[in-house]
């Protein structure tokens, strides 16, 4: 391309426009999708602000982990072990708290699970040398294993009412503390992204790996921090659930890295790293929560959304495929 | 510009791998401002030279001095923190992020609250370009520029570390005739600047055009150090291989047939817009050179013949039967061959052994009902290995580990194992050393007086004038000019051709 041809991109990109419309089929397809419901599903209660802070609720979670997920994806890997992550941390959490430990006791229980599980995954990938996606995909086995094994399967109750307000199930006037949550994450996500060092070295170490590495990156660190990153939203996850659920559980977070990969990659952030985006991520994470909600209402099953779901991130990924080849 | 302030000075420098002598007793000298062409064929120590002075590699023994003084060497930070920055081929920056962003890649200017200042960086890095006089906008994307400014932007950044010693290795294989220029010009501006540049490359005329000394090393060893102007090129030819090169480049005339048809007849091709309507015929047993500029449509024309690229228009006859080539496997299978311009990418598996990666347009034949005879396929690789002198250990070695000469060969190999009539080589020698060009040129007459035709597209016109028959030359996708090899009397006559003068 020529120098002229690319000034014009920067200029469009200043406006806000650019060149590469898929980066903002996400945003098209959200007000797509949330128009046809308005309008299909107004009958039934789409629109009221019960229903969509029901889908603030069931979204802000999986758009949690997203957000952490961002920063995996964008470096080139991945992080298969969240929805495991979610039960395990669920599950220390409650337990921390039956155990009396207080409420900072929860927070370093459930955190700090989800930080240890990250770090090993972090550190089999940049000391090992295993690819993360086959580290992540043993650990989501083992860490399914041991949340089901701490508690032989029972879940654990709590009882705690400041938790359970803190953690998911209190609002703060009208807005549900899960929002907060959210948009603090989301807040930090994207100024770490767009703002902060560690984004710009994330993406160059997705991008082109020996670039990086020669240009003084610690590629290692960076992609250990991003798996620990994960891990540790994922913990943040699985206390959420808690606080929503009162209780912790070994099924909570089944499947959810589904989700959340689907949510990053269907907000513009490429499979193949080097490009990202937490802002279309959490749009993504909207896109999927719309989508599910809209077909709960419809009266679909269960196994109909996961259908759905899978579909989506076909072409989600799809979509990615060419973007690269471009 | 003629300052003999001595910048780096490497002297007796040794390595040797498990016992292997790599280098021996090796010097090198580079004064300020000046650009200093190191050459030798693969093997000869070039590269690890380079990556002991970047600190990739640990010398076993010698001095480095910068500056006068001694410095030790032991990682590639301490290599930059004394000045010293390598220009990657390609592939070295971030497509993903813009050129500011590349140039201060780990190194970001921050505000005061700790966030990036990219406003400080994109003005900065503007500076930088000025000064080195290269249009590019700081805020573009990598991605959306041509390759040729990805190591612009590489220089830019070396420049804002403060280099005073920049290592580029073949710099030009990626670029375009005119983004050549353009970084001819930058090495002009880097050397008024006081910045002393090594040039490594296998091609000659650009180390004529760019170098003021030239140093050649042989198996290790230094071989000579001498002024450009000084050396004549048969001289360093000479030096490089060490030996009389010249048969090789020296055409010989060869009898063509023509009162029998043409082996393949092209009628008006076209393909997209790089093809517009290109006819010639090619006789058995002939050598076709294609020579014009980069862009001409050279590529796409062989491309559209070996249905890589769609056949928008015109007719492709072979001995009198018209072809529908719609896809590789119709060309392959009516006998076409084409040696891709880029080996690594479209021509090998390169963690695929040397036998994996001859067979593989063969399967088919050498299968009985999906099974793979073992046997049959090793005599062939065996054959061909030795037929094209291919150095390798076994048949078992894998490509990745071979020099870039000997992929080339295999790549060769693994067409001539499907016996094709007409082979299609696509710049057959670019990063081959001169030793490995000689055979590849003569395997490819071998084959021309076997039988078989060839088309041949090369950017090296005196590569081109060695073992063509025929030559013609594509401009804006059609012929403007024909010529016999016999009618052609010199270079400068090709040359101007292929400018259109």
């Amino acid at each position: 391309m020529s120098t002229s041809e690319s000034n014009l991109n920067v200029k469009r990109r200043a406006l806000g426009l650019n060149t590469d419309w898929r980066q903002y089929i996400v945003y098209f397809a959200f007000v797509v999708v949330f128009i046809l419901f308005s309008i299909t599903l107004h009958d039934d209660g789409f629109l009221t602000a019960g229903n969509l802070l029901n889908i603030v609720r069931q979204t802000a979670i999986i758009a949690i982990m997203a957000v952490a997920m961002t920063f995996v994806i964008s470096a080139a890997e991945i992080d298969l072990s969240v929805g495991s992550i979610v039960a395990l941390s669920s599950l220390t959490t409650a337990l921390a708290l039956q155990a009396n430990l207080g409420l900072l006791g929860a927070v370093i229980a459930g955190l700090g699970t989800g930080l240890l599980v990250g770090l090993i995954n972090g550190l089999l990938v940049t000391k090992v040398g295993i690819p993360s996606f086959l580290v992540t995909l043993a650990m989501m086995g083992l860490v399914s294993g041991v949340a089901m094994w701490i508690t032989d399967t029972e879940p654990v109750t709590i009882l705690d009412e400041t938790y359970v307000a803190i953690f998911g199930s209190g609002n703060l006037g009208a807005i549900p503390s899960l929002l907060i949550w959210l948009l603090v994450i989301v807040t930090i996500g994207h100024i770490l992204l767009r703002k902060a060092t560690f984004g710009r070295r994330t993406l160059a170490t997705g991008g082109n790996q020996s670039a990086a590495r020669f240009s003084g990156i610690n590629v290692a660190r960076i992609k250990l921090y991003a798996l620990m990153g994960s891990g540790l939203m994922a913990g943040l996850a699985g206390m959420l659930y808690a606080g929503r659920m009162h209780s912790g559980r070994f099924t909570f977070g089944t499947g959810d890295e589904l989700s959340v990969i689907a949510a990053v990659i269907l907000g513009g952030t490429s499979l193949f790293g080097g490009v990202g985006t937490v802002i279309g991520t959490v749009v993504g994470a909207f896109l999927i929560g719309v989508i599910n909600n809209g077909l709960i209402i419809m009266g679909l099953d269960v196994s109909q959304q996961m259908i759905i779901k899978g579909l989506i991130i076909i072409l989600a990924v799809a979509f990615g495929k060419k973007q690269l080849s471009n | 510009m003629q300052n003999s302030e001595m910048v780096l000075q490497m002297s007796n420098i040794c390595k040797a791998f498990n016992q292997n002598s790599v280098l021996e007793h090796v010097d090198f000298e580079l004064n300020k401002g000046e650009v200093h062409a190191l050459m030798g064929g693969n093997g000869a120590g070039k590269s690890t030279l380079m990556k002991i002075l970047t600190g990739i590699y640990q010398k076993d023994s010698g001095k480095i001095c910068i500056d006068g003084s001694e410095v030790q060497i032991e990682k590639p930070q301490d290599s930059l923190a004394h000045g010293i920055a390598m220009i990657f081929q390609e592939f070295s920056v971030i497509p993903a992020l813009t050129v500011a962003q590349n140039v201060f890649l780990n190194r970001e200017l921050k505000k005061s609250n700790g966030l990036i200042d990219d406003k400080a960086m994109i003005r900065k890095t503007k500076d930088i370009l000025d000064e080195l006089k290269v249009d590019i906008n700081p805020k573009s994307l990598v991605s959306e520029l041509g390759t040729g400014y990805w190591q612009m932007t590489e220089i830019a950044k070396a420049v804002s570390q403060n280099a005073k010693i920049l290592i580029m290795d073949e710099p030009t294989s990626a670029l375009t005739q005119h983004e050549t220029e353009i970084l001819f010009d930058l090495i002009n501006n880097l050397k008024n600047k006081g910045i002393s540049i090594i040039y490594i490359s296998h091609r000659m005329d650009e180390i004529y055009k760019v170098s003021d000394r030239i140093t050649v090393l042989r198996d290790g060893k230094h071989i000579m150090t001498a002024e450009s102007s000084n050396l004549s090129m048969d001289n360093l030819v000479e030096h490089i291989v060490g030996k009389n090169m010249e048969n090789a480049f020296t055409w010989k005339e060869r009898h063509i047939a023509k009162d029998k048809p043409p082996a393949l007849k092209v009628k008006d091709l076209k393909s997209g817009s790089k093809v517009n309507g290109v006819s010639f015929d090619l006789y058995q047993g002939e050598i076709l050179g294609i020579a014009g500029l980069m862009g001409s449509g050279r590529s796409e024309l062989v491309r559209t013949l070996f249905g890589v690229d769609p056949l928008d228009g015109g007719e492709i006859i072979m001995n009198g039967t018209q072809l529908s080539i719609k896809k590789p496997k119709d060309a392959i299978q009516a006998g076409f061959a084409l040696i891709p311009e880029d080996r690594r990418i479209q021509g090998l598996v390169l963690d695929h052994n040397v036998r994996e990666n001859i067979i593989l347009p063969i399967l088919n034949k050498v299968s009985s009902r999906q099974f793979i005879k073992y046997d049959k396929l090793d005599h062939i690789s065996e054959a061909l290995v030795k037929k094209l002198n291919i150095k390798t250990d076994s048949i078992f070695k894998r490509a990745s580990l071979l020099s870039g000469g000997n992929q080339q060969k295999i790549v060769f190999a693994k067409w001539l194992a499907s016996e094709p009539n007409i082979l299609l080589l696509d710049e057959p020698t670019s990063g081959v050393d001169i030793g490995a060009k000689s055979e590849i040129i003569e395997i490819v007459r071998e084959l021309a007086d076997s039988g078989k035709s060839i088309i041949v597209i090369s950017s090296e016109l005196q590569e081109l004038l060695a073992f063509a028959d025929r030559i013609i030359v594509l401009n804006n996708g059609i012929v403007t000019k024909e010529l016999e090899r016999q009618d052609i009397e010199s270079e400068e006559q090709l040359e101007q051709a292929v400018q259109g003068l």
